[in-house]
């Protein structure tokens, strides 16, 4: 127990880290998530099939196999990030193409007839999606992109082996230094805990918040 | 839109010949970074590794749908204390990151005389962690079974073992087999996380490939290529399972809704809408 007493600011500053690192990472995954999305639901040939690529190639891709290949194959050609750019844009990577695939379901759930009747009116496939399509679709889909963001908090762990000292960090350092390691989990159990259960109940607020009323 | 098409494969164009440049400039396209990869020995090397992740992928798999299907009849159970310790399990399992459950079954279970090989560290961490995930997936099976199922069995005088056994979970299981497979990618994904445990499987046997030869890029874009034609293949599977499924039932297997057609539900179903 003392060891984790003795260590409370440490994992002060862990818990701080993972959060940061996960709005940050969160803020890149959405924004390229509906950008990709939107280059998949429309006209312009190449940009679909690139942003096809995109979402089938880096989703099956284990996301420690795109930590260390971006931490260690990336210098190799020649391009050195700082290690928490790194974590960031690998997390914003892989959880756009989960965000890419929620907000393209989304899109498909709204009525055909409402894309159509913006065009009758004359807007442009960007001003129809901007305006008509994304703001119905990203309503229906605050339930599973909640659900993404909660996974990435935990995704975000991985930082850890590339030298990101967050949450699971702390934790493993404070086990090694100690030799409790027991202490040092069930301390960091309960900070997973302290971040998931909030972000939870704020997903569901937001949800009942933006529902559209029928 | 030819326009619009145009410019975005110019662009595209200029990004990929970008990088390729680049790479060029580092040096990495070079002949002899690229050669050890079609060296037959690297090449079994690398297929050792990936055997070694679908041995742990599969294991882990095994005892998470084990686990997964005690905590969903758990979950279901008449017995309110257990209710609450699945309920428990599933809820404490879910919270907090794989790799954290990995490194204390690592280095914090030793400390009480248990020292698990680096295999079973792996099948253990993927076990525990799936379960609490599959044990949700086979409740929601569970649930979707017809009420009328269990009524029957227990109207032919079958006790709720013989019930869960016999006829709900035979059922549920095989409605959940596309969800299986497509967690499994999600399993085979998670083994990597066994690389910074030390065990052998495919991205630690790159990363050592790569410092052998000193081409680790090289190295880590073929397990990132085998990775993902892995993945694909399992998915592509899961799909058509899925596909095939939705075809069974429409075709009027398990679903029991009233009717004339409950005559046709109970008899066995037929092999043509299995499907080929």
């Amino acid at each position: 127990m003392e060891a984790v007493l003795d260590n409370l600011d440490f994992y002060a500053s862990g818990v701080l880290s993972t959060v940061t690192l996960t709005v940050a990472s969160w803020a890149g995954a959405f924004v390229l998530g509906v950008v990709v999305a939107a280059f998949r639901v429309g006209p312009v040939g190449p940009l679909r099939a690139a942003a096809a690529t995109y979402v089938e190639l880096v989703r099956n891709c284990p996301l420690a196999v795109l930590f260390v290949l971006f931490f260690f194959g990336l210098p190799d050609a020649g391009l050195t990030l700082p290690t928490y750019t790194t974590a960031v844009v690998v997390l914003s990577l892989y959880t756009g193409t989960y965000v890419a695939e929620t907000v393209r379901s989304g899109i498909n759930a709204v009525a055909a007839g409402q894309a159509e009747a913006a065009r009758s009116l004359g807007l442009s496939f960007t001003q129809v999606l901007a305006g008509v399509v994304l703001p119905q679709a990203l309503r229906t889909v605050v339930a599973p992109l909640g659900s993404l963001f909660i996974a990435l908090i935990r995704n975000s762990s991985i930082a850890f082996t590339i030298g990101v000292v967050e949450l699971t960090g702390t934790t493993s350092q404070i086990g090694n230094r100690t030799a409790d390691y027991t202490a040092a989990f069930l301390a960091a159990t309960t900070a997973y805990l302290l971040l998931t259960l909030p972000s939870g109940i704020a997903v569901d607020a937001l949800e009942r918040r933006v529902a559209v009323k029928r | 839109m030819a326009v619009a098409s145009a410019a975005a494969a110019v662009a595209l164009a200029a990004v990929v010949g970008l990088a390729l440049r680049s790479l060029a400039a580092a040096g990495q396209l070079d002949a002899e970074l690229w050669s050890p990869l079609t060296d037959p020995r690297v090449l079994r090397f690398f297929v050792g590794g990936a055997r070694n992740t679908v041995v742990a992928a599969g294991a882990g798999m095994v005892g998470a749908v084990t686990l997964g299907l005690v905590l969903a009849v758990g979950r279901l159970s008449r017995t309110a204390a257990l209710r609450g310790l699945a309920g428990a399990w599933v809820q404490f399992f879910r919270a907090f990151p794989l790799l954290l459950l990995l490194l204390f079954l690592a280095f914090g279970l030793p400390a009480y005389g248990i020292d698990l090989a680096l295999l079973w560290t792996v099948v253990a961490a993927l076990s525990l962690y799936n379960s609490a995930v599959l044990g949700e997936i086979f409740r929601a099976g569970i649930l979707s079974l017809d009420r009328g199922q269990a009524e029957a069995a227990y109207a032919v005088g079958l006790g709720y073992w013989s019930t869960l056994r016999l006829v709900v979970v035979p059922q549920a299981l095989r409605r959940m087999v596309p969800a299986i497979v497509s967690q499994l990618v999600t399993l085979l994904k998670d083994t990597s996380l066994g690389y910074f445990v030390l065990y052998e499987e495919l991205l630690r046997r790159g990363v050592l490939a790569g410092q052998d030869f000193g081409n680790t890029l090289q190295s880590l874009l073929m397990v990132a290529a085998m990775y993902v034609a892995m993945n694909l293949v399992l998915s592509r599977v899961a799909r058509r399972l899925e596909v095939r499924q939705r075809r069974r039932y429409r075709a009027g297997g398990i679903d029991v809704t009233g009717g004339p057609e409950d005559l046709v539900a109970v008899e066995p179903q037929p092999a043509s809408t299995s499907g080929t």
